[in-house]
């Protein structure tokens, strides 16, 4: 029978535990609602990873693990376009601009790294194409599948977790107003901050994720560690829900009349500190 | 309950942690400390320590303080920062003429970013060292009609002023709009 179905009832970490134990040798295609991804293994190990029919060059991927500079990147793609990845890399080793382990390393963390995307996903077409392998340019490498199996399971684990926690995204965001909470010495991430100053009773985690371009997982875990550290409440949503705006946020287009009496009742407010 | 939001920026050590302190009725949630501790050297992810800092005006509006990070590495966060902004403040250490430039530079960025009303601070004014507002507006190169104001962001009346001065900036272009 075709290995063939939906994350939603067969999940990623399922998925590389029977490639990895059947020793499978092939393609894994799945196709989420925005991107399609395409892993490849080799009896069992992963050889090869690319999101997109066309996936990203070997100069993409070293540029991106800062092997090499955005210079040569851009000089690679003007001069060397068409290069398969394998000429790409024996060019730049004998040019001495990178060594063997700096290409193998780059490729690791890049192939892993479109696996571990993949287990965010709640849904989406999977088959397995025993055919299908990678191009003969690509270079392709043998990783064991155990370590990124166990990592799969820790996030899939965290987002229960997070579910759990935070069940309702339809729901806003406050900051904490319990006299004496120590928030001093508070470093947060810039995804963190970008969140942070999207918070208003008004604004859904639903609206703020939405806005910010951040999916379930990543807006659950950033408003649980604020709930953790005591910066922020979850409250009901406050009236009519205010889409926060695309782009440049701005103050609700009030009347002129309106937008000068909040200023007025700001000027009173710092007069009276 | 509606938000608004004020920037406070300027290079580091400039006194925007100060200044927030001063007026803001909860603790400032960061300061610009430990940024080179070997700790977050070795950290996978980025983290910026900011200044943020609240003023509930009544039951329906809260103005949030935001200060930038001074690092010109966390440049990055300025556009985040500066989106649905009502205006700016641009602090200055007055005793350190060697980051005018700097401060110049996070002027313009800041003016790029959002055509919104702006005053400039003029801090540690109460230091000897201090320079003369005027040799500070030229050194600075600013237009006359934007205000440089002098402050001492740990003594809460002067961060009143210059936060006052801004709003009457922001008063005005309306009027004038």
């Amino acid at each position: 029978m075709a290995l063939k179905g939906n994350l939603r009832d067969f999940t990623v970490t399922q998925l590389l535990n029977l490639i990895n134990v059947a020793q499978k040798t092939g393609t894994l295609v799945v196709e989420g609602p925005n991107e399609k991804v395409f892993v490849s293994f080799r009896e069992g190990k992963l050889a090869y990873a690319q999101i997109g029919e066309d996936g990203h060059s070997l100069a993409y991927v070293l540029h991106r693990a800062k092997k090499i500079s955005s210079s040569q990147y851009r000089a690679i793609n003007e001069r060397a376009g068409n290069i398969s990845d394998k000429e790409l890399g024996l060019l730049l080793i004998n040019a001495s601009y990178v060594t063997q382990q700096d290409i193998l390393s780059s490729l690791q963390v890049y192939f892993i790294g479109v696996v571990n995307r993949l287990f965010t996903w709640i849904e989406g077409l999977f088959r397995f194409e025993i055919n299908l392998l990678p191009p003969d340019d690509k270079i392709t490498m043998r990783i064991s599948l155990e370590n990124i199996i166990i990592e799969g399971s820790r996030r899939l684990r965290e987002r229960e977790q997070l579910q759990d926690e935070i069940p309702s995204l339809d729901m806003a965001l406050k900051f904490s107003e319990r006299p004496g909470t120590n928030i001093r010495n508070v470093n947060l991430s810039v995804e963190e901050w970008r969140v942070v100053s999207y918070i208003n009773p008004k604004n859904t985690m639903r609206q703020i994720a939405s806005t910010t371009k951040m999916n379930d997982i990543e807006i659950r875990r950033i408003v649980y560690g604020l709930l953790q550290a005591g910066l922020v409440e979850i409250v009901r949503p406050e009236g009519r829900l205010v889409k926060p705006m695309q782009g440049r946020l701005r103050v609700p287009q009030a009347s002129k009349e309106e937008q000068k009496s909040l200023i007025n009742r700001i000027i009173s407010r710092i007069r009276s500190i | 309950m509606q938000t608004v939001k004020m920037v406070v920026t300027g290079p580091f050590n400039s006194g925007k942690t100060e200044f927030i302190r001063s007026v803001s009725e909860i603790d400032v949630v960061s300061t610009e400390r430990k940024i080179s501790s070997e700790t977050e050297r070795i950290k996978e992810t980025t983290t910026v320590a900011m200044d943020f800092g609240r003023i509930t005006v009544d039951n329906d509006l809260v103005l949030y303080l935001f200060g930038t990070p001074g690092q010109r590495r966390f440049d990055f966060m300025w556009e985040i920062l500066s989106e649905g902004m009502l205006g700016f403040i641009v602090m200055v250490d007055s005793t350190r003429p060697e980051t005018f430039r700097e401060a110049r530079s996070i002027l313009e960025t800041f003016r790029a970013y959002a055509p919104t009303p702006y005053v400039v601070t003029a801090n540690k004014q109460d230091r000897e060292e201090a320079w003369e507002l005027d040799d500070m507006r030229i050194a600075l190169r600013l237009d006359r009609k934007v205000k440089l104001l002098p402050c001492i962001a740990t003594e809460k009346e002067a961060v009143k002023s210059v936060l006052l001065e801004l709003l009457y900036s922001i008063l005005a272009e309306m009027e004038a709009n």
